[in-house]
């Protein structure tokens, strides 16, 4: 075993020491709590862009497989709903697949659960901790559409799929992408907003379209059916994502088995349903908003450093 | 040939896409937060030299090319083809035109050059960094005239004209950057 060595400076080390307790300075003087919930699950979640990493073998396993979280999302939905008002969690996630210069397959998060306030609420209340975190500075909040609208001149509620792929066109070869609305949507959003985005420094997109709506309240806005979520970008890069928390038991469980339907499409299994959350939300999420933000791609901000994998101790390739 | 995920192209993978074989120059990794990953892949294109970015969601993958990168020694031409051998196996191969390209510029026989095969054939041909050849025709120089600035034109024994500074002499040899096809320096015979 040759290079043994962290990838990470110590310098690097004890920023992220200080950018922990600055977060946990900022949620004791709010009276959040700060939790913690089962790394290892029994529910997989059914998005089929997010692949969760699965632990096969051991003892303790006997009655099947356990998922590593992707996010600690649905047991802290469960602590909300047995009354633990306002909640946050920092904590390890995985996600299959996903690395780069700004994905480690095992990152931090950040994740916190505000009652009572809804998306926009929580957008100031992100941009605060990141100023903490940052120092302060400006920020500024646009609507998904009005981000398309500026940065690619389309309304991406009402173009034509046949326009929206001329405009990805004008920005790669897409070769032979195939895929609906969502897909030439996602595809502008990383190769034509977001390097706007860039521009935009401390910058919310909010209000996606219902069909991304993920784990959002729905709403109407100008005759086009929104979910009330957002994203957090700093310079371009994405940072965090938030909801307006879907509450609604049975919209929730008709969500789930729509994901399920869209795996079996293109070829992945389905994926039991969280039942424990269905229930949880069946009993009574109380009007809350959630947000759960990348620890890591922050300190890359803090630091300035460019690729995650020199701001891990042991990135993925050292681990 | 193996096949070859989007997290597996790395850059000097050599890849087939549309029939041609391709390089992999850069690979990035990018998600919409939530929704459909991407992979900007930067490649070039080996039987056309285009350079150029195309994006694949991410998972997807591609069938490697039978591409070698193969160091030979440059032997001769006919005017048709261009010979190049194998230093260990004394195994010869011939390239065409469209091969070698502008290459033929600066292959001096015997030199050690750069041959790609595809499918055991050459797709191109790089000729070394650095190469020495001799100048056969050039204005003449001027005595002493070593310090100041200026240039000429010289024609080298391959048919490549470069400028030269004005003190260098018909007969003489110089070293070149191939790259750029500057002039580098005088070689003592």
């Amino acid at each position: 075993m040759s290079d043994w060595r962290p990838g990470a400076t110590l310098a690097q080390l004890r920023q992220r020491a200080a950018l922990l307790a600055t977060i946990r300075d900022f949620f004791a003087v709010r009276g959040v709590l700060e939790v913690e919930t089962p790394l290892l699950c029994s529910r997989g979640v059914t998005d089929p862009a997010i692949e969760p990493l699965v632990v096969r073998d051991g003892q303790s396993l006997a009655a099947g497989s356990r998922y590593l979280q992707t996010s600690p999302e649905y047991a802290m939905k469960r602590l909300l709903a047995a009354g633990s008002g306002p909640i946050y969690q920092i904590c390890k996630a995985f996600r299959d697949g996903e690395a780069g210069r700004r994905h480690n397959p095992e990152f931090t998060l950040l994740e916190w659960y505000r009652p009572g306030m809804d998306h926009h609420g929580l957008m100031a209340e992100v941009a605060a901790l990141v100023c903490s975190c940052l120092g302060a500075r400006p920020w500024q909040a646009f609507s998904y559409r009005e981000a398309f609208q500026r940065s690619l001149q389309l309304d991406p509620f009402t173009a034509e799929i046949a326009e929206l792929q001329r405009a990805a066109r004008q920005l790669t070869d897409p070769g032979t992408l195939t895929g609906g609305r969502d897909l030439w949507l996602d595809l502008l959003l990383t190769h034509g907003v977001e390097p706007w985005l860039a521009g935009q420094g401390l910058c919310f997109l909010y209000d996606y379209p219902a069909s991304q709506a993920a784990l959002s309240r729905l709403a109407q806005r100008n005759g086009h059916s929104v979910g009330e979520r957002f994203e957090l970008y700093i310079d371009g890069v994405e940072v965090a994502n938030g909801y307006h928390e879907l509450a609604d038991a049975a919209e929730q469980r008709a969500r789930f088995e729509a994901d399920n339907r869209q795996r079996e499409a293109s070829g992945q299994s389905p994926r039991a349903l969280d039942e424990a959350l269905l229930a949880a939300l069946a009993h009574g999420l109380p009007a809350a908003s959630g947000v759960a933000l990348g620890l890591d791609r922050l300190l890359m901000l803090a630091t300035g450093e460019t690729d995650i994998r020199r701001l891990l101790a042991f990135s993925w390739e050292r681990s | 040939m193996a096949n070859f995920s989007t997290n597996e192209f790395r850059p000097g993978l050599k890849v087939m896409l549309d029939g041609d074989p391709c390089s992999i120059l850069e690979n990035e990794f990018v998600k919409p937060g939530k929704g459909q990953a991407f992979n900007r892949v930067r490649m070039r294109n080996l039987k056309t030299g285009r350079v150029w970015e195309r994006t694949f969601k991410s998972g997807e993958s591609l069938e490697g090319a039978d591409v070698m990168d193969r160091t030979m020694e440059y032997l001769y031409t006919d005017g048709e083809f261009w010979y190049f051998m194998e230093p260990d196996t004394f195994e010869q191969h011939q390239a065409d035109a469209k091969a070698v390209g502008d290459s033929y510029l600066w292959l001096k026989e015997q030199d050690s050059c750069e041959v790609t095969l595809y499918n055991g054939s050459p797709l191109s041909v790089a000729p070394a960094n650095f190469v020495e050849l001799e100048i056969v025709e050039t204005d003449p120089g001027l005595k002493g005239d070593t310090a100041q600035g200026g240039s000429k034109p010289a024609k080298l024994s391959t048919g490549a004209v470069v400028k030269v500074p004005l003190f260098v002499t018909t007969g003489e040899v110089v070293r070149v950057d191939t790259r750029t096809g500057e002039y580098q320096n005088r070689v003592s015979k």
